[in-house]
């Protein structure tokens, strides 16, 4: 079938040029999303429109190049704020949630972590939430500790209850889950880690895409996430914060557009967010991340939602009648986003996505660039399928009779 | 690439039956190296005995079948050989021991981790560099 109650899948396949594309002579059956998403035609003609219609450089010019872009770049900085409920004078514009992590570790991270300080991260996070705070609290002789998980792949509260008692600097949390779709329950940490005197950081990477996400509810400090897995470019994400948090940071690069004055023995900055925007900005990308703003909000973000669970559910029922199958993550789909991480008995993932492939369906497999939550699984790596707009039904049946041929070469 | 090719009956019995798997209570050489990319680990020892032969050989690890196979085929064909042998050992000789599968660039690194994990022990243990094949060029 290929609409679900929610998305008219076959219009919107449509839209993505890529979808028509054979791979090994079989039709794509992409399900990497939770890496990188497709791109509808609307965000590549908006590259391109760029481009060929008003390229120039942003915030100096007074040409009328210069005006449409800066127009172009900054209405985008609108639609990318309003569309997880935040204010665009709140929203830099990073490379992606790698990068903002990073600028809060320098920018945030460097005035106000001391000797002593503790910061708390969790077992489930990507490294781009781990890597930045370890290098933080080794430059500053601060320790950085770990909120664990249940059996069941959701955070443990009482041990993070406990590291509260310890008056953490920072709380730096994932909203979902890239290996076992756990949705996190944001609000109630971000408030309870406020209570406790913390600064709190969410990373939003694969909320943002798949599920409304309003960030006054949430309540965090800073919140990150980037552009290409919402079916925008590379190189563009966002990083929100309250203008008040932002004015209070150091910056993180120097160089052109983020001052105001400079002067032989210092500068002053310009306003936020500029002062977060060293540099010429990633203007195209920029843009095309709005265009993606507009395609996924004309579908609605409960659609897509929705659309997920369904494909979730059909997924785990699917699959679950495949010999060898066992997936890890939360059952309770409330609580889960539209990721499968799995593995084939002892059919080791990459051998897997190998003989996937040859089918024409992209999975990832490996650590999910998550080692923590590898090693809590206790496995060396996993297989993982993730669901976009352009997903359905049929995608799940394909990869059913892909998993079945690899369980028959493998003789299981 | 025929996954089927690949995976033939010999490759997934090493994988599943590893020889040489486990640790040498003595040795002379230990190496061990990973595979960032799919988190395959190997590591090896070898017992050097006279005329600088491999008189032991064995391997620990964990990953995907091309790997685990790979490196256990590969201590079954060095030992008895002369450190020279390890040396002189190229890609080409590896991918004939696994039966020249048409593996595509992302999983020749499987295939040679075992070939880099011995050979950078060896370089090591007769005081040289052993610059990495990469395998990229596959």
């Amino acid at each position: 079938m290929l609409k679900t109650e929610a998305i008219d899948v076959k219009r919107i396949r449509g839209d993505f040029p890529i979808l028509k594309r054979k791979v090994h002579g079989k039709r794509l059956v992409y399900l990497d999303n939770a890496a990188t998403t497709q791109k509808p035609q609307s965000v590549i003609d908006a590259l391109v429109r760029f481009y060929s219609d008003y390229n120039s450089n942003v915030h100096r010019s007074v040409h009328t190049l210069g005006e449409e872009a800066t127009a172009a770049y900054e209405g985008s900085r609108e639609k990318v704020a309003k569309f997880v409920g935040g204010s665009a004078k709140g929203l830099v514009f990073v490379r992606g949630t790698t990068e903002a992590t990073n600028l809060v570790r320098f920018a945030w991270g460097d005035r106000n972590v001391k000797k002593g300080d503790l910061l708390v991260s969790t077992l489930m996070e990507h490294h781009s939430n781990i890597v930045p705070w370890q290098l933080l609290a080794k430059s500053k002789g601060a320790s950085l500790k770990f909120v664990g998980l249940q059996p069941d792949g959701t955070l443990d509260m009482g041990s993070f209850e406990d590291l509260l008692k310890e008056s953490p600097r920072l709380v730096a949390v994932t909203h979902c889950s890239n290996v076992l779709g756990t949705i996190n329950d944001v609000a109630a940490i971000c408030s309870k880690a406020k209570k406790a005197g913390a600064v709190t950081l969410v990373d939003g990477a694969q909320s943002v895409p798949h599920m409304p996400v309003d960030i006054g509810g949430v309540g965090a400090d800073f919140y990150a996430f980037s552009g290409h897995k919402m079916l925008g470019p590379t190189g563009i994400g966002a990083l929100l914060a309250r203008k008040s948090t932002l004015e209070e940071m150091e910056p993180f690069h120097g160089g052109g557009e983020m001052i105001k004055e400079v002067f032989p023995d210092h500068a002053t900055w310009n306003e936020v967010p500029y002062k977060f925007e060293a540099g010429t900005v990633n203007i195209a990308d920029a843009i095309g991340l709005g265009a993606a703003v507009d395609y996924l909000s004309a579908i609605g973000m409960d659609k897509v939602r929705k659309h997920e669970v369904l494909l979730l559910q059909y997924a785990l029922e699917t699959l679950s009648k495949v010999k060898g199958f066992h997936a890890y993550g939360p059952e309770d789909l409330r609580k889960r986003g539209g990721v499968i991480s799995f593995n084939m008995a002892d059919v080791h993932p990459h051998d897997l996505a190998t003989i996937l492939d040859e089918e024409g369906i992209a999975i990832r497999s490996g650590h999910h660039c998550a080692q923590l939550l590898m090693r809590w699984l206790d496995v060396a790596a996993t297989s993982r399928a993730s669901f976009q707009v352009y997903n359905s039904y049929d995608d799940i049946d394909a990869l059913k009779g892909g998993l079945e041929k690899a369980g028959a070469i493998f003789k299981l | 690439m025929s996954s089927a090719d690949i995976y033939r009956e010999i490759i997934l019995d090493y994988y599943r039956n590893p020889r040489n798997f486990g640790k040498l209570a003595k040795f002379d050489i230990q190496s061990r190296d990973t595979n960032p990319l799919c988190g395959d680990e190997i590591e090896m020892q070898v017992k050097v005995g006279e005329g600088q032969k491999i008189e032991e050989i064995k391997f620990t690890g964990k990953g995907c079948a091309i790997s685990q196979a790979s490196a256990s085929m590969l201590t079954e064909l060095a030992k008895g050989k002369e450190l020279g042998w390890v040396k002189e050992l190229s890609k080409e000789d590896v991918f004939k021991m696994l039966g020249n599968p048409d593996l595509g660039p992302s999983r020749v690194k499987c295939a040679l981790l075992g070939m880099k994990v011995l050979k950078t022990g060896v370089y090591g243990y007769l005081g040289a560099n052993y610059e990495a094949a990469d395998g990229s060029e596959g």
